[in-house]
């Protein structure tokens, strides 16, 4: 059975990423004559030697034309053990927004080094992320290490010092491995050139680092997201909520508890369309019935009677605006959306904005512009039903919308309840 | 229990979560079906997020009049299947009525032509959603398309002015007149998509498999003799053992050389090919580098 796994790259075009990719892709038999070949005829016009394999990545036109990358890119390969997601991300500083994008969903993050340079303020800036965005594990690639003559000394000074820096992170597993993306060192096959490195390739790493523990399978949460009412002569009084379990495991049987209301029931049974389930865990989408007729509708939580989620309207978040179209200031008010459960809120404080290359908060500050983190207080039209976000990523995440463009504007996670 | 998913029910789970979404917050959504492999694994998606109720939305096939007979009969009888209802729109009527100007000579295609007909019946009807089928590793604009795509009153897509999209919260606000484009099969393959077929036994149109059929060559690919073409002098029609990769417009869809007569051997043939399925298969995409792209901000599929 393969698993899924999805990861997100960061770094820029010079730290070789694009390489990277293009070399993962291709050992894996991803990238396809015709790609190549289109990728060969354009690296020509554009009067580059040999063959780019940035242009595989590099989609639009305003990123042929100009030479940059603009927007989180998705790539997809497979093994035999595994299929995998890339999130190719941008690297400049302008581009947190992409980063944060990317990462979101992401089980496993790629920081690009150039040994050559070392830890760069961009490196710390996008372990940061991963760490912030609480990517469970954190690989640093050590590349172009037949520029540093595969030296072992340099590799471990990267190391030492990277390692310092991820101290003041949280991050719980942190992987370092020394490559050439561009002569394929360590990438798929462990390098002879490097013999003094016990580790795996990059592509073992991939295929083997345990994520199915990283899911919360403790706190049970079914945000419901439509109620399945199907009329017909066969369901005449069948009433499902369709849902996907954001946490936890649903078992028939189980007692359960509905918020907001507070009205408690239990699991009939599980549905889908391929037959009941004996148990439901997160990322199924499934339908739950209940042996009781209690008024359940969409943006509703079903939970355990004892581990509920925190039901407010006040929280405090992390957040990260996306938009330089607007700011982030106390009073501003928006539209948010967690979970199935949409409303409004108002930011009622900004705490600290984060220096993402420093970590040191400035409290003097009273907004929050594009590609900024901070530590805001929201007080929300409705309760919305949450968790804190290191422990719960999908219950404890929202976005916020600009109300008059509809465009989303801000990222945030839950610290608790405020 | 090891709470493990296989990548095919992952995926399946992400798919279902995109459609309920857009079912509950949108008015008017609309299924986008061609008869292709992918708008149908996408129907047997919505066909499962609703079970046991029925799929809470039409299906809208933009015909361009030029498609394979085996392409109709399928649909017709899985629209009767689901008891759904089935919107046609028309690029013949777009042409009658004067919307679109049909292109002339040997090389002409309606495939350009049905952004028009998609767009005005999207109008039409109201639409506020609409889902298409299409994979980010098909193409590489569309390896840049968020889920949820926004369009303007124009239908137009915006790539630099793109939705930020997080977690698996989809943001579909709108105004009047605009609408969402939704890609719930993003995040899968064209190998996928086939794997799937099989480990749901999902029937395709008999096109997809081996069969012997008059086709001549034409810019290094395969394309069928039928009455939507003109064979030019020097293209010498012959009968070989093809398949389509793709099901589009008859007039620009390549065959390939292929033995697979079952499901099991095409996934073999594709995770064994070397070209990408619009690159070995549609003469659309090789009008320039950026075709799909130019294409698609007009707001082609």
């Amino acid at each position: 059975m393969a698993e899924l796994l999805r990861f997100a790259t960061a770094g820029s075009v010079d730290d070789g990423k694009s390489t990277l990719i293009g070399r993962l892709l291709f050992d894996s038999k991803s990238i396809f004559e015709d790609q190549l070949a289109s990728m060969a005829d354009a690296s020509q016009r554009m009067g580059l030697g040999g063959t780019n394999l940035a242009l595989l990545t590099d989609g639009l036109r305003a990123e042929r034309e100009q030479g940059i990358t603009i927007d989180v890119a998705y790539r997809y390969f497979a093994t035999p053990r595994r299929k995998f997601i890339i999130a190719d991300t941008p690297g400049h500083v302008q581009y947190t927004r992409n980063m944060v994008t990317g990462a979101s969903t992401a089980d496993l993050a790629i920081v690009l080094i150039d040994a050559r340079k070392g830890v760069l303020e961009q490196s710390r800036r996008h372990a940061f992320i991963a760490s912030l965005l609480r990517i469970p594990h954190l690989v640093l690639a050590v590349n172009k290490m037949d520029l540093v003559d595969y030296d072992q000394g340099r590799f471990e000074e990267i190391v030492d010092e990277f390692r310092s820096f991820a101290a003041k992170l949280d991050v719980t597993d942190l992987t370092f491995i020394p490559l050439s993306a561009l002569e394929g060192d360590n990438v798929v096959t462990r390098s002879a050139n490097m013999d003094w490195y016990e580790g795996s390739s990059l592509l073992h790493h991939l295929e083997s680092v345990h994520i199915a523990s990283d899911r919360n399978l403790i706190d049970a949460r079914f945000p419901v997201q439509y109620v399945l009412r199907p009329h017909s002569e066969e369901f005449h009084d069948y009433r499902g909520y369709a849902g996907r379990v954001a946490a936890g495991v649903f078992k028939p049987g189980d007692e359960v508890m509905v918020l907001p209301s507070g009205f408690g029931s239990t699991i009939a049974s599980i549905d889908t369309f391929d037959g009941p389930v004996d148990e439901a865990f997160a990322p199924m989408s499934v339908t739950i019935r209940l042996t009781d007729e209690i008024d359940v509708s969409r943006g509703d939580m079903i939970c355990r009677p004892q581990n509920q989620p925190i039901a407010s309207q006040d929280l405090e978040a992390m957040v990260c605006w996306l938009t330089e179209a607007s700011s982030l200031t106390p009073r501003t008010k928006l539209g948010i959306k967690h979970t199935t459960r949409s409303a409004r809120a108002m930011v009622t404080g900004i705490h600290y904005r984060l220096d993402i290359n420093t970590l040191h908060r400035d409290e003097s500050v009273a907004t929050l512009s594009l590609n900024e983190i901070g530590r805001v207080s929201l007080r929300t039209t409705q309760p919305l039903f949450f968790d804190e976000y290191r422990r719960s990523r999908e219950t404890g995440s929202f976005i916020l919308i600009d109300e008059a463009t509809n465009a989303t504007v801000g990222a945030g996670m839950i610290l608790g309840e405020s | 229990m090891n709470y493990e998913l296989s990548h095919l029910r992952a995926l399946e789970a992400e798919s279902i979560h995109i459609i309920r979404e857009v079912a509950a917050e949108f008015e008017r959504p609309v299924l986008l079906f061609s008869g292709g492999k992918d708008s149908i694994v996408m129907l047997r998606l919505a066909e499962k997020a609703f079970w046991p109720a029925r799929i809470p939305f039409p299906v809208m096939h933009v015909d361009t009049g030029h498609n394979f007979d085996e392409v109709y009969d399928y649909r017709d009888r899985r629209v009767a299947e689901l008891g759904i209802r089935l919107v046609v729109a028309s690029v013949q009527e777009s042409i009658d009525g004067g919307r679109v100007t049909e292109q002339t000579g040997p090389r002409a295609s309606r495939n350009q032509l049905q952004t028009v007909t998609l767009l005005d019946a999207i109008e039409r009807h109201e639409f506020d959603a609409a889902f298409g089928g299409a994979r980010r590793d098909e193409e590489k604009a569309r390896a840049k398309e968020r889920v949820y795509s926004f369009r303007d009153d124009f239908g137009q897509w915006d790539p630099k002015n793109q939705r930020p999209e997080l977690w698996h919260l989809y943001n579909g606000r709108h105004r009047r007149g605009e609408h969402i484009r939704v890609f719930p099969l993003s995040n899968w393959t064209e190998l996928d998509i086939w794997q799937y077929i099989a480990a749901d036994g999902i029937e395709v149109p008999s096109i997809y498999f081996a069969h012997e059929r008059e086709v001549f060559r034409r810019d290094g690919m395969w394309l069928a003799v039928t009455p939507f073409v003109t064979v030019l002098e020097g293209e010498r029609p012959e009968v070989r053992t093809v398949r389509f990769r793709t099901v589009g417009d008859a007039s620009c869809t390549g065959a390939v050389d292929s033995p697979a007569a079952t499901v099991e051997q095409i996934i073999d043939e594709v995770a064994a090919t070397r070209l990408t399925e619009r690159g070995a298969t549609r003469a659309d995409d090789r009008a320039s580098e950026a075709a799909m792209e130019d294409r698609k901000r007009e707001g082609y599929f």
